[in-house]
Protein backbone atom coordinates (compact mmCIF):
# COMPACT_ATOMS: atom_id res chain seq x y z
CA UNK A 1 0.00 0.00 0.00
CA UNK A 2 2.75 2.24 0.72
CA UNK A 3 4.43 2.00 -2.22
CA UNK A 4 1.31 2.72 -4.27
CA UNK A 5 1.44 6.18 -2.55
CA UNK A 6 4.67 6.82 -2.97
CA UNK A 7 3.72 6.84 -6.71
CA UNK A 8 0.33 8.16 -6.33
CA UNK A 9 2.27 11.40 -4.52
CA UNK A 10 5.21 11.21 -7.48
CA UNK A 11 2.76 11.35 -10.24
CA UNK A 12 0.54 14.26 -8.40
CA UNK A 13 3.92 15.66 -8.16
CA UNK A 14 4.77 15.41 -11.31
CA UNK A 15 1.09 16.72 -13.13
CA UNK A 16 1.57 20.07 -10.37
CA UNK A 17 5.42 20.61 -12.27
CA UNK A 18 4.22 20.09 -15.74
CA UNK A 19 1.21 22.73 -15.34
CA UNK A 20 -1.60 19.32 -16.08
CA UNK A 21 -3.35 20.29 -13.12
CA UNK A 22 -3.45 23.84 -13.48
CA UNK A 23 -4.16 23.46 -17.46
CA UNK A 24 -7.00 20.72 -16.79
CA UNK A 25 -8.62 22.93 -14.05
CA UNK A 26 -9.17 25.96 -15.59
CA UNK A 27 -10.00 24.79 -18.83
CA UNK A 28 -13.23 22.85 -17.23
CA UNK A 29 -13.59 25.74 -14.59
CA UNK A 30 -13.52 28.05 -17.58
CA UNK A 31 -15.97 25.87 -20.13
CA UNK A 32 -18.56 25.41 -17.04
CA UNK A 33 -18.17 28.86 -16.33
CA UNK A 34 -19.23 29.91 -19.76
CA UNK A 35 -21.75 27.43 -20.18
CA UNK A 36 -23.36 28.20 -16.86
CA UNK A 37 -24.06 31.87 -17.83
CA UNK A 38 -24.27 31.87 -21.44
CA UNK A 39 -26.46 28.55 -21.24
CA UNK A 40 -29.03 30.07 -18.73
CA UNK A 41 -29.40 33.40 -20.28
CA UNK A 42 -31.71 31.82 -23.23
CA UNK A 43 -34.19 29.24 -21.65
CA UNK A 44 -34.38 32.52 -18.70
CA UNK A 45 -34.64 29.98 -16.37
CA UNK A 46 -32.50 31.90 -13.48
CA UNK A 47 -35.32 30.16 -11.47
CA UNK A 48 -35.64 26.95 -9.45
CA UNK A 49 -34.30 25.09 -11.34
CA UNK A 50 -31.01 26.60 -12.72
CA UNK A 51 -28.76 24.41 -11.21
CA UNK A 52 -30.48 21.63 -13.01
CA UNK A 53 -29.92 23.48 -16.54
CA UNK A 54 -26.09 23.49 -15.32
CA UNK A 55 -26.28 19.95 -14.77
CA UNK A 56 -27.74 18.86 -18.47
CA UNK A 57 -25.33 21.49 -19.87
CA UNK A 58 -22.29 20.31 -17.45
CA UNK A 59 -22.94 16.56 -18.71
CA UNK A 60 -22.99 17.05 -21.95
CA UNK A 61 -19.24 19.10 -21.72
CA UNK A 62 -18.14 16.01 -19.55
CA UNK A 63 -19.20 13.61 -22.27
CA UNK A 64 -16.53 15.59 -24.40
CA UNK A 65 -14.08 16.87 -22.19
CA UNK A 66 -13.11 14.15 -19.61
CA UNK A 67 -12.68 10.95 -21.99
CA UNK A 68 -10.24 13.33 -23.90
CA UNK A 69 -8.34 14.38 -20.64
CA UNK A 70 -7.99 11.29 -19.16
CA UNK A 71 -6.73 9.76 -22.37
CA UNK A 72 -4.03 12.46 -22.88
CA UNK A 73 -2.75 11.78 -19.38
CA UNK A 74 -3.03 8.17 -19.12
CA UNK A 75 -2.20 6.56 -22.57
CA UNK A 76 1.43 7.48 -21.78
CA UNK A 77 1.21 6.12 -18.73
CA UNK A 78 3.51 3.01 -19.20
CA UNK A 79 4.39 3.22 -23.34
CA UNK A 80 5.89 6.76 -22.37
CA UNK A 81 7.95 5.90 -19.52
CA UNK A 82 9.52 2.97 -21.15
CA UNK A 83 10.47 4.38 -24.30
CA UNK A 84 12.09 6.94 -22.06
CA UNK A 85 13.73 4.55 -20.05
CA UNK A 86 12.52 6.02 -16.91
CA UNK A 87 10.58 2.62 -16.39
CA UNK A 88 13.67 0.21 -16.38
CA UNK A 89 14.81 2.05 -13.16
CA UNK A 90 11.43 1.99 -11.54
CA UNK A 91 11.14 -1.60 -11.82
CA UNK A 92 14.71 -2.34 -10.37
CA UNK A 93 13.58 -0.73 -7.17
CA UNK A 94 11.26 -3.07 -4.84
CA UNK A 95 7.99 -2.26 -5.88
CA UNK A 96 5.74 -4.72 -7.92
CA UNK A 97 4.09 -3.64 -11.15
CA UNK A 98 0.71 -3.53 -10.06
CA UNK A 99 1.65 -1.49 -7.42
CA UNK A 100 2.95 0.69 -9.98
CA UNK A 101 -0.28 1.06 -12.22
CA UNK A 102 -2.26 1.08 -9.33
CA UNK A 103 -0.23 4.49 -7.97
CA UNK A 104 -0.37 6.06 -11.33
CA UNK A 105 -4.02 5.32 -11.69
CA UNK A 106 -4.73 7.39 -8.31
CA UNK A 107 -2.52 9.88 -9.28
CA UNK A 108 -3.85 10.58 -12.04
CA UNK A 109 -7.23 10.17 -10.92
CA UNK A 110 -6.70 12.76 -7.92
CA UNK A 111 -5.34 15.17 -10.83
CA UNK A 112 -8.86 14.62 -12.31
CA UNK A 113 -10.95 14.80 -9.59
CA UNK A 114 -9.76 18.05 -8.13
CA UNK A 115 -9.63 19.15 -11.49
CA UNK A 116 -13.40 18.75 -12.06
CA UNK A 117 -14.31 19.20 -8.59
CA UNK A 118 -12.64 22.88 -8.53
CA UNK A 119 -13.73 23.70 -12.00
CA UNK A 120 -17.66 22.82 -11.64
CA UNK A 121 -17.71 23.39 -7.95
CA UNK A 122 -16.52 27.15 -9.25
CA UNK A 123 -19.29 27.27 -11.96
CA UNK A 124 -22.31 26.21 -8.91
CA UNK A 125 -20.91 28.31 -6.38
CA UNK A 126 -21.06 31.50 -8.98
CA UNK A 127 -24.33 30.21 -9.79
CA UNK A 128 -25.59 30.59 -6.09
CA UNK A 129 -23.68 33.85 -5.17
CA UNK A 130 -25.68 34.94 -8.11
CA UNK A 131 -28.44 34.56 -5.46
CA UNK A 132 -30.28 31.60 -7.85
CA UNK A 133 -32.66 29.80 -5.37
CA UNK A 134 -31.26 26.06 -5.13
CA UNK A 135 -32.94 22.88 -4.05
CA UNK A 136 -31.34 20.28 -2.06
CA UNK A 137 -32.47 17.93 -4.94
CA UNK A 138 -30.91 19.80 -7.35
CA UNK A 139 -27.60 19.87 -4.91
CA UNK A 140 -27.87 15.83 -4.70
CA UNK A 141 -27.53 15.63 -8.77
CA UNK A 142 -25.23 18.04 -9.14
CA UNK A 143 -22.73 16.16 -6.63
CA UNK A 144 -23.64 12.66 -8.55
CA UNK A 145 -22.99 14.51 -11.64
CA UNK A 146 -19.93 15.20 -10.36
CA UNK A 147 -19.13 12.18 -8.84
CA UNK A 148 -19.89 10.08 -12.23
CA UNK A 149 -17.28 12.43 -14.22
CA UNK A 150 -14.76 11.50 -11.80
CA UNK A 151 -16.37 7.85 -12.62
CA UNK A 152 -16.24 8.63 -16.14
CA UNK A 153 -12.67 9.82 -15.94
CA UNK A 154 -11.70 6.80 -14.29
CA UNK A 155 -13.10 4.89 -16.67
CA UNK A 156 -11.40 6.56 -19.78
CA UNK A 157 -7.58 6.51 -17.74
CA UNK A 158 -8.60 2.28 -17.61
CA UNK A 159 -8.77 2.10 -21.07
CA UNK A 160 -5.52 4.45 -21.21
CA UNK A 161 -3.46 2.19 -19.47
CA UNK A 162 -4.69 -0.80 -21.14
CA UNK A 163 -3.48 0.56 -24.58
CA UNK A 164 -0.69 1.70 -22.76
CA UNK A 165 0.28 -1.67 -21.51
CA UNK A 166 -0.38 -3.32 -24.92
CA UNK A 167 1.15 -1.48 -27.10
CA UNK A 168 5.25 -1.05 -28.84
CA UNK A 169 5.44 2.79 -29.19
CA UNK A 170 3.77 5.85 -27.79
CA UNK A 171 2.35 7.26 -31.49
CA UNK A 172 0.32 4.13 -31.26
CA UNK A 173 -0.82 4.34 -28.29
CA UNK A 174 -1.60 8.28 -28.84
CA UNK A 175 -3.47 7.08 -32.18
CA UNK A 176 -5.29 4.46 -30.98
CA UNK A 177 -6.15 6.66 -27.58
CA UNK A 178 -7.90 9.37 -30.37
CA UNK A 179 -9.74 6.55 -31.66
CA UNK A 180 -11.29 5.38 -28.84
CA UNK A 181 -12.36 8.42 -27.86
CA UNK A 182 -13.93 9.13 -31.64
CA UNK A 183 -15.46 5.88 -31.12
CA UNK A 184 -16.87 6.36 -27.52
CA UNK A 185 -17.71 9.80 -27.74
CA UNK A 186 -19.26 10.28 -31.54
CA UNK A 187 -19.58 7.08 -33.77
CA UNK A 188 -20.72 4.77 -31.41
CA UNK A 189 -24.01 7.09 -30.44
CA UNK A 190 -24.74 8.08 -34.32
CA UNK A 191 -24.10 4.30 -35.22
CA UNK A 192 -26.77 3.42 -32.52
CA UNK A 193 -29.13 6.43 -33.53
CA UNK A 194 -28.97 5.58 -37.16
CA UNK A 195 -29.42 1.12 -36.19
CA UNK A 196 -32.80 2.80 -34.65
CA UNK A 197 -34.06 5.12 -37.09
CA UNK A 198 -33.47 1.83 -39.81
CA UNK A 199 -35.13 -0.37 -37.37
CA UNK A 200 -38.02 1.91 -36.65
CA UNK A 201 -38.38 0.08 -33.57
CA UNK A 202 -39.14 -3.66 -35.39
CA UNK A 203 -36.92 -5.88 -33.88
CA UNK A 204 -34.57 -4.21 -31.44
CA UNK A 205 -35.95 -4.71 -28.04
CA UNK A 206 -35.46 -2.47 -25.23
CA UNK A 207 -33.04 -4.90 -23.62
CA UNK A 208 -30.53 -5.16 -26.32
CA UNK A 209 -31.06 -1.00 -26.31
CA UNK A 210 -29.96 -1.40 -22.45
CA UNK A 211 -27.06 -3.47 -23.39
CA UNK A 212 -25.72 -1.16 -26.01
CA UNK A 213 -25.86 1.52 -24.04
CA UNK A 214 -23.96 0.03 -21.50
CA UNK A 215 -21.19 -1.27 -23.63
CA UNK A 216 -19.91 2.63 -23.97
CA UNK A 217 -19.24 3.82 -20.47
CA UNK A 218 -19.88 7.98 -22.26
CA UNK A 219 -23.20 6.75 -22.58
CA UNK A 220 -24.14 5.20 -19.44
CA UNK A 221 -22.63 8.17 -18.15
CA UNK A 222 -25.35 10.26 -19.77
CA UNK A 223 -28.25 7.97 -19.37
CA UNK A 224 -26.88 8.29 -15.34
CA UNK A 225 -27.37 12.20 -15.19
CA UNK A 226 -30.13 13.15 -17.57
CA UNK A 227 -32.22 10.68 -16.52
CA UNK A 228 -31.39 10.30 -12.87
CA UNK A 229 -33.86 13.10 -11.32
CA UNK A 230 -37.39 14.09 -12.63
CA UNK A 231 -36.28 17.90 -12.72
CA UNK A 232 -33.11 17.11 -14.47
CA UNK A 233 -34.57 15.07 -17.39
CA UNK A 234 -37.32 17.23 -18.08
CA UNK A 235 -34.67 20.17 -19.18
CA UNK A 236 -32.75 17.36 -20.94
CA UNK A 237 -35.24 16.29 -23.59
CA UNK A 238 -34.38 12.61 -22.49
CA UNK A 239 -37.46 11.98 -20.56
CA UNK A 240 -38.75 9.98 -23.44
CA UNK A 241 -35.52 7.97 -23.70
CA UNK A 242 -35.42 7.46 -19.81
CA UNK A 243 -38.62 5.22 -20.60
CA UNK A 244 -37.68 3.01 -23.21
CA UNK A 245 -34.60 2.56 -21.41
CA UNK A 246 -35.43 1.26 -18.27
CA UNK A 247 -32.08 1.50 -16.45
CA UNK A 248 -32.32 2.19 -12.90
CA UNK A 249 -29.02 4.42 -11.93
CA UNK A 250 -27.61 1.47 -9.94
CA UNK A 251 -26.93 -0.86 -12.90
CA UNK A 252 -25.23 2.48 -15.01
CA UNK A 253 -22.87 3.07 -11.84
CA UNK A 254 -22.09 -0.64 -12.07
CA UNK A 255 -21.36 -0.31 -15.79
CA UNK A 256 -19.25 2.61 -15.22
CA UNK A 257 -17.24 0.85 -12.26
CA UNK A 258 -16.69 -2.18 -14.91
CA UNK A 259 -15.60 -0.18 -17.12
CA UNK A 260 -12.85 0.88 -15.02
CA UNK A 261 -12.03 -2.18 -12.86
CA UNK A 262 -11.99 -4.76 -16.35
CA UNK A 263 -9.61 -2.27 -18.30
CA UNK A 264 -7.46 -1.86 -15.10
CA UNK A 265 -7.20 -5.74 -14.45
CA UNK A 266 -6.16 -6.54 -17.83
CA UNK A 267 -3.64 -3.49 -17.93
CA UNK A 268 -2.06 -4.66 -14.68
CA UNK A 269 -1.87 -8.61 -16.68
CA UNK A 270 -0.08 -7.15 -19.78
CA UNK A 271 2.28 -4.76 -17.79
CA UNK A 272 3.45 -7.56 -15.45
CA UNK A 273 4.20 -10.03 -18.85
CA UNK A 274 6.02 -7.30 -21.09
CA UNK A 275 9.44 -7.46 -21.25
CA UNK A 276 11.92 -4.29 -21.08
CA UNK B 1 27.67 -22.26 -3.45
CA UNK B 2 26.60 -19.43 -1.74
CA UNK B 3 27.11 -16.45 -3.72
CA UNK B 4 24.75 -13.56 -3.90
CA UNK B 5 24.35 -14.00 -7.54
CA UNK B 6 23.74 -17.23 -9.13
CA UNK B 7 23.02 -17.87 -12.64
CA UNK B 8 22.63 -21.38 -13.25
CA UNK B 9 22.64 -22.16 -17.65
CA UNK B 10 20.79 -19.29 -18.29
CA UNK B 11 19.20 -18.46 -22.09
CA UNK B 12 17.53 -15.87 -22.96
CA UNK B 13 16.29 -15.87 -26.38
CA UNK B 14 14.48 -12.38 -28.21
CA UNK B 15 12.82 -14.07 -31.14
CA UNK B 16 15.58 -15.65 -33.03
CA UNK B 17 18.29 -13.80 -31.23
CA UNK B 18 20.28 -15.69 -28.85
CA UNK B 19 21.35 -12.94 -26.27
CA UNK B 20 22.28 -15.07 -23.96
CA UNK B 21 23.91 -18.71 -24.06
CA UNK B 22 23.57 -21.23 -21.37
CA UNK B 23 26.16 -19.09 -18.86
CA UNK B 24 26.58 -19.81 -15.62
CA UNK B 25 28.86 -18.14 -13.24
CA UNK B 26 28.39 -17.07 -9.60
CA UNK B 27 29.29 -13.52 -7.35
CA UNK B 28 30.33 -13.98 -4.16
CA UNK B 29 30.14 -10.77 -1.76
CA UNK B 30 32.80 -8.25 -1.27
CA UNK B 31 34.40 -8.89 -5.01
CA UNK B 32 34.32 -6.33 -8.11
CA UNK B 33 33.59 -8.41 -10.91
CA UNK B 34 34.17 -6.54 -14.12
CA UNK B 35 31.87 -7.90 -17.54
CA UNK B 36 33.24 -7.00 -20.89
CA UNK B 37 32.55 -7.95 -23.96
CA UNK B 38 31.21 -6.11 -27.72
CA UNK B 39 28.46 -4.59 -27.76
CA UNK B 40 24.88 -6.87 -28.44
CA UNK B 41 27.59 -9.15 -26.30
CA UNK B 42 24.28 -9.87 -23.68
CA UNK B 43 26.06 -7.76 -20.75
CA UNK B 44 22.54 -5.22 -20.75
CA UNK B 45 20.44 -8.61 -21.53
CA UNK B 46 22.03 -10.48 -18.06
CA UNK B 47 21.79 -7.28 -15.74
CA UNK B 48 17.67 -7.54 -16.71
CA UNK B 49 17.43 -11.50 -15.91
CA UNK B 50 19.19 -10.60 -12.49
CA UNK B 51 16.72 -7.65 -11.77
CA UNK B 52 13.40 -9.72 -13.19
CA UNK B 53 13.06 -6.94 -15.86
CA UNK B 54 12.59 -9.86 -18.23
CA UNK B 55 12.61 -13.63 -17.79
CA UNK B 56 14.91 -16.29 -18.46
CA UNK B 57 14.36 -18.55 -21.84
CA UNK B 58 15.61 -21.57 -19.33
CA UNK B 59 18.10 -22.15 -16.29
CA UNK B 60 17.74 -20.30 -12.99
CA UNK B 61 18.45 -17.12 -11.08
CA UNK B 62 18.89 -16.49 -7.65
CA UNK B 63 19.58 -12.68 -6.41
CA UNK B 64 20.63 -12.36 -2.67
CA UNK B 65 17.86 -15.34 -2.57
CA UNK B 66 14.96 -14.16 -4.57
CA UNK B 67 13.87 -15.51 -7.78
CA UNK B 68 13.32 -12.00 -9.67
CA UNK B 69 11.75 -14.23 -12.42
CA UNK B 70 8.91 -15.12 -9.94
CA UNK B 71 7.70 -11.27 -9.40
CA UNK B 72 9.92 -11.41 -6.39
CA UNK B 73 11.23 -7.83 -5.32
CA UNK B 74 11.90 -7.97 -1.44
CA UNK B 75 15.69 -8.43 -2.50
CA UNK B 76 15.77 -5.66 -4.43
CA UNK B 77 15.89 -2.98 -1.38
CA UNK B 78 19.04 -4.65 -1.25
CA UNK B 79 20.01 -3.99 -4.64
CA UNK B 80 21.67 -0.90 -6.54
CA UNK B 81 21.57 -0.62 -10.15
CA UNK B 82 22.50 1.85 -12.88
CA UNK B 83 21.07 1.42 -16.18
CA UNK B 84 23.12 2.12 -19.35
CA UNK B 85 21.68 5.80 -20.47
CA UNK B 86 19.76 6.13 -16.98
CA UNK B 87 17.13 8.90 -17.49
CA UNK B 88 14.61 10.35 -15.29
CA UNK B 89 11.82 12.33 -15.18
CA UNK B 90 12.76 15.77 -16.51
CA UNK B 91 10.16 17.45 -14.18
CA UNK B 92 11.46 16.91 -10.93
CA UNK B 93 14.28 18.38 -8.92
CA UNK B 94 17.19 16.26 -8.30
CA UNK B 95 16.86 16.46 -4.32
CA UNK B 96 13.23 15.34 -5.60
CA UNK B 97 13.86 12.15 -7.45
CA UNK B 98 16.54 11.06 -4.98
CA UNK B 99 13.25 11.24 -2.18
CA UNK B 100 11.27 9.62 -4.48
CA UNK B 101 13.52 6.40 -4.61
CA UNK B 102 14.73 6.90 -1.01
CA UNK B 103 10.86 6.37 -0.47
CA UNK B 104 10.59 3.29 -2.46
CA UNK B 105 13.68 1.87 -0.35
CA UNK B 106 12.38 2.65 2.69
CA UNK B 107 15.42 5.12 3.49
CA UNK B 108 14.67 8.07 5.52
CA UNK B 109 14.89 11.44 3.69
CA UNK B 110 18.03 12.33 5.94
CA UNK B 111 19.78 10.14 3.39
CA UNK B 112 19.20 12.21 0.80
CA UNK B 113 21.35 15.01 0.61
CA UNK B 114 24.79 13.27 1.93
CA UNK B 115 24.15 11.31 -1.04
CA UNK B 116 23.75 13.96 -3.28
CA UNK B 117 27.14 16.00 -1.64
CA UNK B 118 29.07 12.25 -2.64
CA UNK B 119 28.19 12.47 -6.17
CA UNK B 120 28.98 16.34 -5.90
CA UNK B 121 25.59 17.32 -6.87
CA UNK B 122 24.83 19.63 -3.56
CA UNK B 123 24.74 22.80 -6.04
CA UNK B 124 22.01 21.07 -8.66
CA UNK B 125 19.85 19.60 -5.73
CA UNK B 126 17.25 22.18 -6.24
CA UNK B 127 17.54 22.19 -9.82
CA UNK B 128 15.39 20.27 -12.67
CA UNK B 129 16.67 17.36 -13.91
CA UNK B 130 15.79 18.44 -17.30
CA UNK B 131 18.57 21.05 -17.33
CA UNK B 132 21.04 18.71 -16.28
CA UNK B 133 24.26 17.68 -18.17
CA UNK B 134 25.14 14.02 -19.06
CA UNK B 135 27.33 13.69 -16.69
CA UNK B 136 25.36 15.15 -13.85
CA UNK B 137 22.42 12.70 -14.96
CA UNK B 138 25.26 9.77 -14.60
CA UNK B 139 26.06 11.27 -11.49
CA UNK B 140 22.21 11.24 -10.20
CA UNK B 141 22.17 7.86 -11.49
CA UNK B 142 24.92 6.64 -9.46
CA UNK B 143 23.54 8.12 -5.87
CA UNK B 144 19.97 6.39 -6.69
CA UNK B 145 22.44 3.29 -7.07
CA UNK B 146 23.58 3.78 -3.84
CA UNK B 147 20.52 4.48 -1.71
CA UNK B 148 20.26 2.10 1.29
CA UNK B 149 24.31 0.26 1.74
CA UNK B 150 23.40 -2.26 -1.26
CA UNK B 151 24.43 -5.82 -1.03
CA UNK B 152 24.80 -5.69 -4.68
CA UNK B 153 25.39 -3.43 -7.65
CA UNK B 154 24.46 -3.87 -11.13
CA UNK B 155 26.69 -1.11 -12.70
CA UNK B 156 25.91 -0.85 -16.82
CA UNK B 157 28.96 0.93 -18.16
CA UNK B 158 28.79 3.41 -15.42
CA UNK B 159 31.67 5.29 -16.53
CA UNK B 160 30.16 6.61 -19.85
CA UNK B 161 29.62 10.22 -20.25
CA UNK B 162 32.12 10.74 -17.17
CA UNK B 163 35.20 12.94 -17.07
CA UNK B 164 38.50 11.40 -16.27
CA UNK B 165 38.09 13.15 -12.45
CA UNK B 166 34.91 12.34 -11.77
CA UNK B 167 35.27 8.51 -13.18
CA UNK B 168 38.25 8.57 -10.38
CA UNK B 169 35.82 9.72 -7.74
CA UNK B 170 33.39 7.23 -8.73
CA UNK B 171 35.95 4.06 -8.55
CA UNK B 172 36.74 4.97 -5.09
CA UNK B 173 32.81 4.85 -4.18
CA UNK B 174 32.32 1.76 -5.74
CA UNK B 175 35.67 0.19 -4.20
CA UNK B 176 34.27 1.70 -0.51
CA UNK B 177 31.42 -0.56 -0.70
CA UNK B 178 33.15 -3.47 -2.52
CA UNK B 179 35.41 -3.14 0.85
CA UNK B 180 32.35 -3.20 3.26
CA UNK B 181 31.45 -6.55 1.31
CA UNK B 182 28.94 -5.47 -1.54
CA UNK B 183 29.05 -7.43 -5.53
CA UNK B 184 30.03 -4.99 -7.13
CA UNK B 185 28.98 -6.22 -10.94
CA UNK B 186 30.48 -3.85 -13.31
CA UNK B 187 30.07 -3.79 -17.27
CA UNK B 188 32.13 -1.92 -19.55
CA UNK B 189 34.03 -1.99 -22.89
CA UNK B 190 36.91 0.56 -21.65
CA UNK B 191 39.09 -2.44 -21.19
CA UNK B 192 42.31 -0.69 -19.53
CA UNK B 193 39.60 1.60 -16.86
CA UNK B 194 38.36 -1.86 -15.26
CA UNK B 195 41.69 -3.63 -15.68
CA UNK B 196 43.12 -2.11 -12.37
CA UNK B 197 39.55 -2.03 -10.66
CA UNK B 198 38.06 -5.38 -10.96
CA UNK B 199 39.22 -8.82 -9.24
CA UNK B 200 37.48 -10.94 -11.53
CA UNK B 201 36.69 -10.56 -15.41
CA UNK B 202 34.07 -12.77 -17.53
CA UNK B 203 34.29 -12.28 -21.01
CA UNK B 204 31.10 -12.70 -23.32
CA UNK B 205 31.07 -12.59 -26.75
CA UNK B 206 27.56 -12.88 -28.72
CA UNK B 207 25.69 -14.54 -25.33
CA UNK B 208 28.88 -16.61 -24.42
CA UNK B 209 30.56 -16.53 -21.73
CA UNK B 210 34.22 -17.28 -23.04
CA UNK B 211 36.19 -16.57 -19.60
CA UNK B 212 35.90 -16.14 -16.14
CA UNK B 213 38.68 -15.56 -13.78
CA UNK B 214 41.24 -13.11 -12.22
CA UNK B 215 43.80 -11.31 -14.30
CA UNK B 216 46.06 -13.78 -13.82
CA UNK B 217 43.94 -17.15 -14.08
CA UNK B 218 43.37 -15.67 -17.23
CA UNK B 219 46.52 -14.88 -18.43
CA UNK B 220 47.61 -18.32 -17.24
CA UNK B 221 45.05 -19.78 -19.05
CA UNK B 222 45.91 -17.43 -22.86
CA UNK B 223 49.13 -18.13 -22.05
CA UNK B 224 50.13 -15.03 -24.17
CA UNK B 225 54.19 -13.68 -24.02
CA UNK B 226 54.99 -11.12 -22.09
CA UNK B 227 56.32 -8.11 -23.75
CA UNK B 228 60.04 -7.42 -22.41
CA UNK B 229 61.69 -4.37 -23.33
CA UNK B 230 65.39 -3.80 -22.74
CA UNK B 231 67.27 -0.35 -23.12
CA UNK B 232 70.49 -1.67 -24.70
CA UNK B 233 73.76 0.47 -25.11
CA UNK B 234 75.53 0.98 -28.68
CA UNK B 235 77.45 -2.23 -28.31
CA UNK B 236 75.05 -4.29 -27.39
CA UNK B 237 72.76 -3.62 -30.11
CA UNK B 238 75.36 -5.04 -32.88
CA UNK B 239 75.72 -8.74 -31.35
CA UNK B 240 72.06 -8.84 -29.35
CA UNK B 241 72.01 -12.88 -30.18
CA UNK B 242 75.15 -13.24 -28.18
CA UNK B 243 74.14 -12.21 -25.22
CA UNK B 244 70.17 -12.58 -25.12
CA UNK B 245 71.43 -16.02 -26.33
CA UNK B 246 68.54 -18.05 -29.29
CA UNK B 247 65.40 -16.26 -28.66
CA UNK B 248 62.55 -16.39 -31.48
CA UNK B 249 60.58 -13.07 -31.75
CA UNK B 250 63.03 -9.91 -30.56
CA UNK B 251 62.93 -6.90 -32.60
CA UNK B 252 64.71 -3.66 -32.29
CA UNK B 253 62.52 -0.76 -31.58
CA UNK B 254 63.32 2.99 -31.40
CA UNK B 255 66.80 2.26 -31.98
CA UNK B 256 67.68 1.75 -28.60
CA UNK B 257 65.17 -0.93 -27.68
CA UNK B 258 65.20 -4.26 -28.20
CA UNK B 259 61.40 -5.56 -27.61
CA UNK B 260 61.13 -9.50 -26.68
CA UNK B 261 57.83 -11.42 -26.53
CA UNK B 262 58.70 -14.02 -24.00
CA UNK B 263 56.36 -17.12 -23.35
CA UNK B 264 55.80 -17.95 -19.95
CA UNK B 265 58.06 -20.36 -19.62
CA UNK B 266 60.94 -18.38 -21.21
CA UNK B 267 60.31 -15.34 -19.44
CA UNK B 268 62.63 -15.97 -16.47
CA UNK B 269 65.31 -17.33 -18.69
CA UNK B 270 65.44 -14.02 -20.65
CA UNK B 271 64.87 -11.88 -17.72
CA UNK B 272 68.45 -13.50 -16.57
CA UNK B 273 70.20 -12.85 -19.76
CA UNK B 274 69.68 -9.62 -19.63
CA UNK B 275 69.93 -8.68 -16.10
CA UNK B 276 73.54 -11.04 -16.31
CA UNK B 277 77.11 -9.02 -15.12
CA UNK B 278 77.95 -7.52 -18.62
CA UNK B 279 74.52 -7.98 -20.75
CA UNK B 280 74.83 -4.16 -22.48
CA UNK B 281 71.08 -3.15 -20.79
CA UNK B 282 70.22 0.00 -19.22
CA UNK B 283 66.79 -0.16 -18.20
CA UNK B 284 64.35 -2.60 -18.80
CA UNK B 285 60.53 -3.14 -18.39
CA UNK B 286 58.30 -5.92 -18.12
CA UNK B 287 54.73 -5.64 -19.44
CA UNK B 288 52.41 -8.78 -19.08
CA UNK B 289 49.53 -8.98 -21.61
CA UNK B 290 46.70 -6.35 -20.78
CA UNK B 291 43.27 -6.87 -20.57
CA UNK B 292 42.49 -5.82 -24.11
CA UNK B 293 45.16 -8.65 -25.14
CA UNK B 294 43.58 -11.34 -23.22
CA UNK B 295 40.20 -10.21 -24.55
CA UNK B 296 41.11 -10.29 -28.22
CA UNK B 297 42.86 -13.60 -27.56
CA UNK B 298 39.91 -15.16 -25.63
CA UNK B 299 37.16 -13.58 -28.64
CA UNK B 300 39.57 -15.18 -31.07
CA UNK B 301 40.06 -18.57 -29.88
CA UNK B 302 36.58 -18.57 -29.28
CA UNK B 303 35.05 -17.76 -32.65
CA UNK B 304 37.61 -19.99 -33.80
CA UNK B 305 36.43 -22.96 -32.23
CA UNK B 306 32.35 -22.86 -33.81
N1 LIG C 1 14.27 -6.41 -26.14
C1 LIG C 1 15.01 -6.99 -27.09
N2 LIG C 1 14.44 -7.49 -28.20
C2 LIG C 1 15.17 -8.08 -29.16
N3 LIG C 1 16.49 -8.24 -29.11
C3 LIG C 1 17.13 -7.76 -28.03
C4 LIG C 1 16.44 -7.11 -26.97
N4 LIG C 1 17.33 -6.75 -26.03
C5 LIG C 1 18.53 -7.15 -26.48
N5 LIG C 1 18.42 -7.76 -27.67
C6 LIG C 1 19.53 -8.35 -28.44
O1 LIG C 1 20.27 -9.17 -27.58
C7 LIG C 1 21.66 -9.05 -27.84
C8 LIG C 1 22.39 -8.64 -26.57
O2 LIG C 1 22.09 -7.31 -26.25
P1 LIG C 1 22.63 -6.57 -24.96
O3 LIG C 1 22.46 -7.44 -23.79
O4 LIG C 1 21.97 -5.23 -24.90
O5 LIG C 1 24.17 -6.39 -25.30
P2 LIG C 1 25.27 -5.51 -24.57
O6 LIG C 1 24.68 -4.88 -23.39
O7 LIG C 1 26.35 -6.48 -24.23
O8 LIG C 1 25.74 -4.51 -25.57
C9 LIG C 1 21.79 -8.05 -28.97
O9 LIG C 1 21.93 -8.78 -30.17
C10 LIG C 1 20.50 -7.32 -28.96
O10 LIG C 1 20.16 -6.88 -30.24
MG1 LIG D 1 24.51 -2.92 -23.00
Amino acid sequence: MRNILIVARKEIQEGLRNRWVLATTLLLAGLALSLTFLGSAPTGTVGVRALDVVIVSLSSLTIFLVPLIALLISHDAIVGEMERGTMLLLLSYPVGRWQVLLGKFIGHLSILAFATLLGYGAAAGALAATGAEIDAESWIAFASMIGSSILLGAAFIAVGYLVSALVRERGTAGGIAVGIWLVFVLIYDMALLGMLVVDQGRTLSGGFLNALLLLNPADAYRLFNLTGTAGVSAFSGMAGVAQTATLGPYPLLAALAAWTLVPLGLAALAFSRREL
Amino acid sequence: MTGTVEIRNVVKRFGKVEAVRDVSFSLPEGETVALVGHNGAGKTTLMKLMLGLIRPTGGSIKVLGDDPAAGQFEARRRLGYLPENVSFNTALTGHETLAFYARLKREPGKSVAPLLERVGLTHAASRRVGTYSKGMRQRLGLAQALLGEPRVLLLDEPTTGLDPALRQSFYEIVEELRGRGATVLLSSHALTEIEERAGRVLIMNRGIKVADGTLDELRRIARLPTRIRLKVTDAGLTNVPNWLGPVEGWRRVNGHMVEIDASPERKIEVLRRATDEGAPVEDLDVVPPTLDELYAHFLLSQETAR
